[in-house]
């Protein structure tokens, strides 16, 4: 099937071995445009889809008390010039179980299309969930991705999310996640984007600390050069005794780029705890000259300092 | 060898301050400074500081905090906003006063700051490996006391004390293996129990070739030089063999300033 080469092929552009991710023993769910291409559950996890009126339903289920070791795997791919995909997916952890879950969106190809996911996500009671989630767009900046995902914590749960889109184009990024965490849980969320060109980039990301010593974390780095545009919103809302949480916001500009930080901390309850810190500028002088003073060219170190901080 | 007195009969047109003797290895010098002056913002910071350093030479610069030593230190190495404002940096005779940060570090001049940058990211691995033929990075990294399975695999960020970073930065100094090497302070941050360990990496430095130029407001180390100098009030006001540029410092002979800080930059 020439569509499964493809993702083959993306999925090394991002660094994934592609038997690995397709592999018998990996739970996995394939759909490029709005085909499923392969599909397998693995004692523990239930993956379930289907794809009917331009919209893929997803489902997979962690069964309760099961630790996966195997990372379950999410692809989803265009490989026209032109299209949609629009994703609807559902993940549940039971109580007590934990996994890590890769969802690669790979749009190689694409001159102008459409990528939009409307998740939800349930880590119950003492569950753990690690979701890394990494985009390639290709050459073209001609895609439009919306990704929205809420996510709820039970009782001790954790939480654990990477976004990373860092390589090729982003084209029109908006980001849109917001993450109710219950007692004594912990949310942790890292964005990773690199934006050139005429990108347009927008994330927002809400941690609601609801329960007692529920704990948050919001961590966004974000490089835009060119003519690139990017406006990060992190928010934490600390609503319960022994909260505590924390948005950390680090921006690049370089060129003609315009980028902005919008951090929202709200506390409303007298022993919740909730800071933020923000830099937005060039690079760091400092850091420049020192990798400058090692023979590095200006080019090259500010490369350096860039990558370093979206790897 | 110099008395101090003999130093400070060397007074110059600098009035009452201990004389310098600033060009001594001119000949053959791998870096001269030349009447070199500094403005950073209104303050003059160096005024007419000369200095020669020999090929092979380990050169320690003394002063008090404000002295104008780390100053100095981008000045030569070409920092921005450390222009001379007059007088010329010459290395193997060629004035440099132009070149920029990496075309000066590709003559073979680095620079070891007093407080290091934190980068995001980039391991201890790549950050001794940023020169190609850089060596065995485990190797640099046991030379500054640093076990490098417990380090190669680490960010060099904010996670690191400020004596892991400061060993590291040094560790980035052999790796380089520059002809000059610029220390600036290079026992700040670190405990006690390791000078003796930063005495044996500056022996190493020079075993492969490089001169050093110590900046250092620490006497026991100047004691391992070839020769000294003290810097204060922006200018050279003493150069000689260690013990008497030491002993010179030791006496707080300047009236600029109480040897303990200078007021001066």
């Amino acid at each position: 099937m020439p569509e499964l080469q493809s993702m083959a092929d993306a999925l090394r552009i991002v660094g994934e071995d592609p038997m690995a991710v397709l592999g018998p023993d990996s739970a996995h769910l394939v759909a490029y445009g709005h085909q499923l291409a392969s599909m397998q559950s693995v004692p523990g996890v239930t993956v379930l889809a289907t794809s009917e009126k331009g919209v893929i339903h997803a489902r997979v289920v962690v069964a309760e008390g099961r630790q996966i070791v195997q990372p379950v795997h999410l692809c989803f791919g265009m490989f026209e010039r032109f299209g949609a995909q629009v994703v609807e997916l559902d993940v549940t952890l039971e109580p007590g179980s934990s996994a890590t879950l890769w969802s690669h969106c790979l749009f190689t190809q694409v001159e102008k299309a459409t990528h939009a996911m409307t998740a939800r996500i349930e880590v119950q009671a003492d569950a753990s969930l690690a979701y890394q989630e990494v985009h390639y767009h290709g050459a073209s900046g001609g895609i439009e991705v919306v990704p929205r995902a809420t996510i709820t914590l039970g009782p001790r749960a954790r939480y654990k999310a990477d976004f990373s889109l860092v390589q090729g184009r982003v084209g029109t990024l908006d980001i849109d996640y917001t993450v109710d965490v219950a007692e004594y849980a912990v949310a942790e969320l890292t964005s990773k984007v690199y934006g050139f060109g005429t990108d347009a980039i927008r994330i927002r990301e809400q941690v609601n600390l609801n329960g007692e010593g529920a704990r948050g974390l919001v961590k966004t780095r974000v490089a835009a050069r060119e003519h690139a545009t990017a406006e990060v919103i992190g928010v934490t809302h600390g609503n319960a005794a022994g909260a505590r949480g924390h948005v950390d916001c680090m921006e690049i500009v370089r060129d003609h780029a315009v980028v902005s930080a919008i951090p929202e901390v709200k506390v409303t309850h007298p022993q919740a705890k909730v800071t933020h810190e923000a830099a937005i500028g060039s690079v760091d002088s400092k850091q420049l000259e020192t990798l400058m003073a090692r023979g590095l060219d200006p080019e090259s170190a500010i490369d350096l300092i860039i990558r370093g901080m979206l790897t | 060898m110099n008395s101090p007195a003999q130093l400070a009969a060397e007074q110059g047109n600098r009035g009452s301050d201990v004389g310098a003797r600033a060009g001594v290895p001119a000949a053959g010098a791998l870096l001269e400074l030349r009447g070199i002056g500094l403005r950073l913002g209104v303050k003059e910071v160096l005024c007419g500081l000369s200095l020669a350093i020999a090929q092979g030479e380990m050169h320690v610069l003394l002063g008090a905090n404000g002295s104008g030593k780390s100053s100095l230190a981008q000045l030569i190495m070409g920092c921005d906003g450390y222009a001379p404002s007059t007088g010329d940096i010459l290395f193997e005779g060629r004035c440099i006063n132009a070149l920029p940060i990496h075309e000066r570090a590709r003559l073979g001049i680095t620079l070891a700051w007093q407080e290091p940058a934190r980068f995001e990211g980039i391991s201890v691995r790549a950050y001794l490996a940023l020169r190609a033929g850089a060596g065995d990075p485990a190797h640099h990294l046991e030379a500054v006391g640093l076990q490098p399975s417990e380090y190669l695999h680490r960010a060099v960020d904010k996670t690191l004390s400020g004596g892991e970073r400061k060993r590291i930065e040094l560790a980035s100094v052999l790796a380089l293996r520059p002809r000059l090497a610029i220390l600036d302070e290079p026992s700040a941050g670190i405990d006690l129990l390791s000078m003796d360990d930063i005495v044996r990496l500056i022996g190493a430095m020079r075993v492969a070739g490089m001169t050093v130029l110590l900046i250092t407001h620490q006497e026991e180390l100047a004691l391992h030089a070839d020769r000294a100098s003290q810097l204060c009030g922006g200018r050279i006001v003493a150069s000689g063999t260690p013990v008497d540029v030491t002993e010179n410092y030791r006496a707080r002979r300047c009236r600029r300033c109480d040897g303990e800080t200078c007021n001066h930059a």
